[in-house]
């Protein structure tokens, strides 16, 4: 196990550093010249220079990245020169609503996918496994702006019971922060579930085949027993990996869901980065999404290995 | 983007005898919609840009058969030109990234080694980034044009393709025939092309069409948000956004895009994934 951390680890460090370099290149081609944008058009070309030299963008550009890069290991990703504000402190600002949406998509979708899961995988091919699967397979095509659309017709204008865009913070009224929060969560634990459930789904059927669980069943275990103590936790490795992967993806916020819905989160503050020009936001906030990603997924890939014991003892 | 990592996890789909009706309805819809598609310039359609004042908001009916958008234009022929650009961009993208994907893959595949790390790492760099807020910033730099559309959609799937193209590879160079050809002296080049190629290309052909899913999503999601095909030239994405703001009055010119585009991208997912179960690896003899 711990060679096997070591491995992953020593591979992490080279893609680490190949994410900050793609980074700083990716904000440094967008248009503009952050001097002009910081002093305005009337800048005069001394002025603009000498910006240029306090802001080191003077240097070649593997100088202006190691400098950058410097910074961001000492934990300073910059300051916008638009609001003065740092980058660390805009994403503390935004990340909470992030990852509140998170929380609420990633309990729906476990919540709905589970069960229904379970359910389909004890008698597959049944109406009721073709009916549940069909539905989840046809959930795969829908865009997220269209469901949030959807959701938006049916309960904010038809039924009216829901607000669509009536954000507050959870601290000021927590009330009307879940009211707010409840269409937006919906949107992304409905395109949730059915990655979950059909992951799931096709595992356990697996399971449900092997010789301990008709063990099991000769024991005179019950059906429940059986399903949820013996075929669930064997079957749910490549689940974690899945809310895993969606969770590291929804760190960088739900850009779609964000701005119909009018949240600030992580993902509303990068598009309006780049709408904005916002050379440093972007810069920073990108990193942080992409390495939290990377992160999550190392230790998503551990946690793997640790509940899987083929992996665990070197034999898969 | 999502969509992508959910397609390549899925559930192998039930054996059947056949392909089933649902297979062929899925086909026939694509049919109709690429007819439409390639023959719109032939057909009786309103001109897809021109407004009417008069005509605002008309619900489906004898004189528009889908009714009109906010502007008085005419929602059929929207639907059949943003078509154009959906099923070109969904096409495209995926073919260029199909191209350079299946190379790069198949060359890690079966040269391991450094090649395979370097390639499969640059591949986890790249998906490290949120694809979305990498395609808009992309966009935004490049400009709004349908061709840097499409080229930023094919790099951001280039990594999949990869991962597909690489795993098939695995499986075909320990197979018992590309044994045979490297002992009777054939190149590597040989091998790839003659042994290895024909047979990656019946997955990728699976996993194409599942691309082509995923990417119409994605070019509506950029449209949607302002920063895909350019305006005043239709696109589903953008007619969707543009419906948003009569949901309440007139929610026809939101969801009737919106069900077509369903209706399409659903189809696709359907013949790709009942080609993937039928030529997925893991389940060759």
């Amino acid at each position: 196990m711990l060679g096997l951390i070591g491995r992953k680890l020593v591979y992490l460090v080279p893609v680490l550093l190949a994410v900050t370099a793609l980074t700083f290149l990716i904000a440094g081609l967008l248009p503009g010249d952050l001097a002009i944008a910081m002093l305005g058009d009337q800048a005069t070309p001394e002025n603009v220079a000498a910006l240029h030299k306090k802001l080191g963008l003077d240097l070649p550009l593997w100088q202006q990245y190691l400098h950058w890069l410097g910074g961001v290991l000492g934990g300073d990703l910059g300051t916008s020169h638009r609001t003065g504000e740092t980058v660390l402190h805009a994403i503390a600002g935004r990340l909470p609503v992030s990852l509140e949406l998170l929380v609420m998509a990633e309990l729906g979708g476990i919540a709905l996918g589970v069960p229904l899961a379970i359910l389909c995988a004890v008698r597959p091919g049944s109406p009721f496994d073709r009916a549940v699967s069909g539905v989840a397979f046809a959930s795969l095509s829908v865009p997220p702006f269209m469901l949030a659309i959807l959701l938006i017709f049916v309960f904010a204008l038809r039924l009216g019971v829901l607000p669509a865009t009536a954000y507050v913070p959870f601290s000021q009224d927590a009330l009307g922060n879940l009211r707010a929060m409840a269409l937006p969560g919906a949107t992304l634990a409905l395109l949730e579930w059915p990655g979950v459930m059909r992951v799931l789904r096709s595992d356990m059927i697996s399971t449900l085949q092997e010789d301990y669980i008709a063990m099991a069943r000769a024991k005179g275990l019950t059906a429940r027993r059986i399903l949820l103590v013996h075929a669930l936790k064997p079957s749910s490795l490549t689940l974690i990996t899945v809310v895993g992967v969606n969770i590291g993806r929804l760190i960088g916020g739900a850009v779609i869901t964000e701005a119909i819905f009018a949240l600030p989160g992580m993902g509303r503050l990068l598009v309006e980065a780049i709408y904005l020009r916002d050379f440093v936001v972007l810069q920073g906030g990108v990193l942080f999404v992409a390495v939290g990603f990377v992160l999550i997924n190392f230790v998503v890939d551990l946690l793997y290995a640790a509940l899987d014991p083929r992996i665990r003892h070197g034999r898969a | 983007m999502a969509a992508l990592d959910a397609v390549e996890t899925a559930a192998p789909a039930r054996r059947r005898h056949g392909l089933g009706v649902v297979f062929w309805t899925a086909v026939l819809w694509l049919a109709l919609v690429f007819a439409l598609a390639l023959l719109a310039d032939l057909l009786p359609l309103a001109d897809p840009a021109r407004q009417a004042l008069l005509a605002r908001r008309v619900p489906p009916g004898a004189a528009h058969l889908l009714g009109t958008d906010a502007l008085g234009r005419d929602i059929l022929a929207r639907v059949i030109y943003g078509a154009r650009a959906s099923l070109g961009i969904g096409l495209l993208a995926p073919l260029i990234a199909t191209l350079i994907g299946a190379t790069l893959g198949m060359l890690a595949g079966y040269f391991r080694g450094a090649i395979e790390i370097l390639t499969i790492g640059a591949t986890d760099v790249l998906l490290a980034f949120p694809p979305l807020v990498l395609a808009l910033a992309i966009v935004a730099y490049l400009g709004q044009s349908v061709p840097n559309v499409i080229a930023v959609l094919a790099v951001l799937t280039v990594p999949a393709v990869t991962r597909v193209a690489r795993a098939a590879t695995l499986v075909l160079r320990e197979r018992d025939f590309v044994t045979a050809a490297q002992a009777l002296g054939a190149s590597p080049a040989r091998v790839l092309l003659r042994e290895i190629l024909p047979n990656v290309m019946l997955p990728l052909g699976a996993y194409f069409l599942l691309l082509v899913a995923v990417i119409i999503v994605a070019e509506s999601i950029l449209s949607f948000l302002g920063l895909g095909v350019p305006p005043p030239a239709p696109s589903w994405g953008s007619m969707i956004a543009e419906g948003r703001d009569s949901l309440d009055v007139a929610p026809h010119i939101a969801f009737i895009p919106a069900g077509i585009m369903f209706l399409t991208v659903l189809a696709f997912n359907l013949v790709g994934d009942t080609l993937r179960a039928i030529t997925d690896p893991r389940h060759a003899p």
